[in-house]
């Protein structure tokens, strides 16, 4: 008896396909707003941000210093001691120089994604966040950075009350 | 031995393409057949279906393992879907794995499947979901900023060159034109070719990019005394390993996959492997950028830490050198339907291994592979040996 073959042809489309109306297909959209808790920690994270004020959680246990902060060592799994007020300085753990949108549209000025880890926790530590009034071509791993806040009357408790980093 | 012995005794996989005109249902069905097929099974020899797909988001479908169900085989049987993102397609047979080595089943179908295309205008948006609500989804990431994040520290950590991490792209995709399913296979691919195209979050670049991709794959399992029935050609599930790292990914050294280090290692224990630079012969490592191939390559203790690329620098990567290197072509060449992708290369271990990967066959009768996938938020490690 000859095998089957595992192989199996499927028919593929091409975009043409849906524009020319060769097939029949249904586009619909859904709809899902959510508003989120903050929950305790982040909850005194963005309290933080809002009064110019970055936090990170302490583990006396493990003696790290990490942020964001958490109610929880996972390394320990006790409770963290306490937050903890760190420097608005790091350095940039490590960068992407960005050229296209969320929906992979093309973008001319490049956005600058970064990891910053944070002057006061652990070494290692920091959050995602982006760099700015930089070079792209200047920008490099270890580079010394600094929060650039809005000013107080327009932060709201939020990861955007930083503006972007900077050099330092 | 704690377990039973547990083998894989068929497979099947649908092509890899950028859009199916099948359903998500009908892509498992064709899997499912071709699997059965494979072994000269039917539906009514299967005690059990363990099925993996990605994030419900891509089909804008909730409960999405219940849509599956039915036509990947499960109706009116014991069903499990699991889901542990890009990691899926190589837990999910680990699911299978227990759920016969257990004894409590003899024979599973383990079937994954992923239809990507249905989310417009382009599925990359349906990712966004995975980052954090309040600290990062307010910074408008997309995702490829988290593989060039982690690109750039891992090249920069060990300094390698874009020029040579481009030689995993050009290595995978060539390979992947010797794949009936291929969704980019390119025989004449180059460095230059990958270094050219467009640059998308730098370091990342187009060609650097595994395809979203529609498609699925099955695989049956069997126990000892069924599997010895089924065929003479049993592969064996030699050792097993998963593992997730922290979710605070800001906080982990993105130079070095942990997750993967875990998992492997738990698999090696489990298979009794030493030396597994000595004891593996095929490694399909997960690769849905080419240096993630590298990356794996090392938290699978393959390779030194910073040094993986030599392998593909030396030839060792290719399908007649020491180590052959996802001589499937891999999710860079034969395409990344994400829960397929994973399993893809189970079922490319085990024709391999059965030596009937036609023109893909990796000479000199390989007698062990590794299979591994990586996913949710770049913390999951899944690992899988397999050997004859
Ligand atoms: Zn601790």
């Amino acid at each position: 008896m000859q095998p089957k073959s595992p192989y199996i042809e499927v028919v593929s489309l091409n975009e043409e396909d849906f524009s020319s109306g060769q097939i029949l297909f249904r586009h619909d959209r859904l709809i899902a707003h959510y508003a989120w808790d903050t929950g305790i920690a982040i909850g005194y994270f963005l309290g933080g941000l809002k009064a110019g004020v970055i936090l990170g959680a302490y583990c006396s246990t493990c003696r790290k210093t990490v942020t964001p902060p958490r109610i929880v060592c996972e390394w320990c799994f006790r409770p963290m001691q306490r937050f903890v007020e760190l420097s608005d300085t790091g350095k940039v753990n490590t960068f992407s120089i960005c050229y296209i949108t969320w929906d992979v549209k093309r973008i001319s000025e490049p956005e600058i994604p970064a990891v910053i880890e944070i002057d006061g926790a652990s070494p290692g530590h920091g959050f995602l966040h982006k760099l700015a009034e930089v070079d792209p071509n200047e920008v490099h791993i270890g580079m010394k950075v600094q929060a650039v806040w809005k000013p107080p009357e327009e932060r709201c408790g939020s990861i955007t009350d930083i503006l972007y980093f900077r050099k330092f | 031995m704690k377990y039973r012995k547990v083998a894989v005794v068929g497979a099947g996989m649908t092509q890899f393409v950028r859009r199916a005109k099948e359903t998500p249902q009908e892509l498992a069905y064709k899997a499912v057949r071709a699997a059965l097929d494979s072994c000269e099974l039917t539906i009514n020899d299967i005690d059990a279906i363990c099925l993996g797909s990605a994030p419900d988001s891509f089909d804008g479908f909730h409960m999405k393992g219940e849509y599956l169900s039915s036509s990947a085989g499960a109706f009116r049987k014991p069903f499990m879907r699991s889901y542990v993102g890009g990691g899926t397609g190589v837990f999910v047979p680990i699911q299978g794995w227990y759920h016969v080595a257990s004894g409590l089943f003899d024979v599973v179908l383990v079937v994954a499947e992923e239809k990507m295309s249905s989310y417009y205008p382009h599925a990359q948006a349906a990712f966004l979901t995975i980052f954090d609500h309040t600290l990062e989804r307010p910074l408008k990431p997309n995702l490829l900023w988290i593989f060039a994040l982690e690109m750039n520290r891992y090249m920069t950590t060990y300094g390698l060159s874009k020029a040579d991490i481009a030689r995993v792209s050009v290595l995978h995709k060539r390979n992947a034109a010797d794949h009936p399913c291929a969704l980019l296979g390119d025989p004449n691919i180059t460095v230059e070719d990958v270094l050219q195209s467009e640059t998308l979050a730098w370091p990342v670049q187009r060609l650097d990019v595994s395809p979203v991709s529609d498609g699925a794959v099955a695989i049956v399992l069997a126990a000892e005394h069924i599997a010895r029935r089924i065929t003479d050609k049993p592969i064996w599930i030699e050792g097993v390993g998963w593992c997730l790292d922290t979710a605070y990914w800001t906080n982990r050294d993105l130079a070095y996959p942990r997750y993967v280090d875990v998992a492997a290692k738990m698999a090696y224990d489990m298979a009794g492997i030493k030396e597994p630079r000595k004891e593996i012969h095929i490694a399909e490592p997960y690769d849905p950028f080419d240096y993630k191939a590298l990356h794996h390559l090392e938290g699978l203790q393959l390779a030194e830490r910073g040094k993986a690329i030599e392998l593909y620098l030396s030839g060792e990567a290719e399908r007649n050198g020491n180590l052959p290197i996802c001589p499937s072509g891999g999710l860079l060449g034969v395409g990344n339907p994400i829960a397929a992708a994973g399993l893809m290369k189970i079922a490319e271990l085990f024709w391999q291994l059965r030596g009937e990967a036609g023109r893909r066959q990796v000479p000199g009768n390989p007698r062990r592979g590794i299979a591994q996938a990586w996913g949710d938020l770049m913390q999951v490690g899944t690992v899988v040996i397999l050997g004859r």
